[in-house]
């Protein structure tokens, strides 16, 4: 998995590449604990998302509570695999999808 | 197709159990979306295994695979405390992401993903089989 971030001002885009897993779920959950402050627009791009198990659903479900009181959070480009687990999970009716 | 894999019921031989599960798949090609579905289940089995079967010691784990008329079969089984992962109940997943729990997505993915689930316990032994077709 390689993850890159972009600041804007108080916009930070999280791009994930790869495999988010049980392995890899931590080091995505650690990278945004670090990147929030001041930060009140995050966005995912997803675009080169190959896998997603629960421990990756955790962090996006902890990253969507965190930015609740921060301001938004939106995933976008995601493919259609990973789209079918958003929906089989009822993720599709948590986060917000571009 | 068969093939078997033991190893120490750990998390860190995930990457090694993925890649067993993911070689056994691309020799029977099976295509990309039923193989990334398989792989999460076994990942979710697996992990599940190394979460909560045995306490203290390190048991171990086996992983059966097998391919026939186009129907993936893999069997987890350990040693561990009897324990059914499918007589959990399923998560509330109509609840909005404050009221969600964290946990028990794992096992709702596999019920959701697989055409088949099943667990038995038998000779001390919990032993849970998906199926999927995958053609």
């Amino acid at each position: 998995m390689t993850i890159k971030k972009t600041k804007e001002g108080s916009s930070l885009i999280v791009t994930v590449e790869g495999r988010l897993d049980t392995t890899t779920s931590p080091e995505l959950s650690k990278e945004l604990d670090n990147s929030l402050d001041n930060i009140n627009k995050l966005i995912f791009d997803f675009s080169k998302l190959e896998y997603i198990s629960s421990s990756g659903l955790r962090v996006l479900l902890s990253a969507q509570k965190a930015m609740r009181s921060r301001g938004s959070m939106t995933v976008k480009n995601v493919p259609e695999m990973i789209m079918e687990i958003f929906e089989i999970t009822g993720f599709t009716d948590i986060l917000t999808i571009e | 197709m068969k093939a078997f894999l033991e190893v120490s019921a750990s998390k860190e031989n995930l990457d090694q159990v993925i890649g067993f599960i993911s070689e056994c798949l691309e020799a029977v090609q099976c295509p990309f979306k039923q193989k990334m579905q398989l792989e999460v289940a076994a990942e979710e089995i697996f992990v599940n295994i190394a979460s909560y079967a045995y306490d203290s010691a390190t048991g171990r784990a086996e992983i059966e695979f097998s391919c026939e008329d186009d129907a993936v079969s893999i069997t987890f089984a350990d040693r561990g405390a009897a324990f059914d992962p499918l007589g959990k109940e399923d998560p509330d997943i109509s609840l909005s992401a404050e009221e969600r729990k964290i946990g028990g997505l794992g096992i709702f993915m596999v019920k959701k993903t697989m055409d088949n689930v099943t667990y038995r316990r038998e000779n001390d032994r919990n032993i849970l089989t998906i199926i999927k077709k995958i053609k």
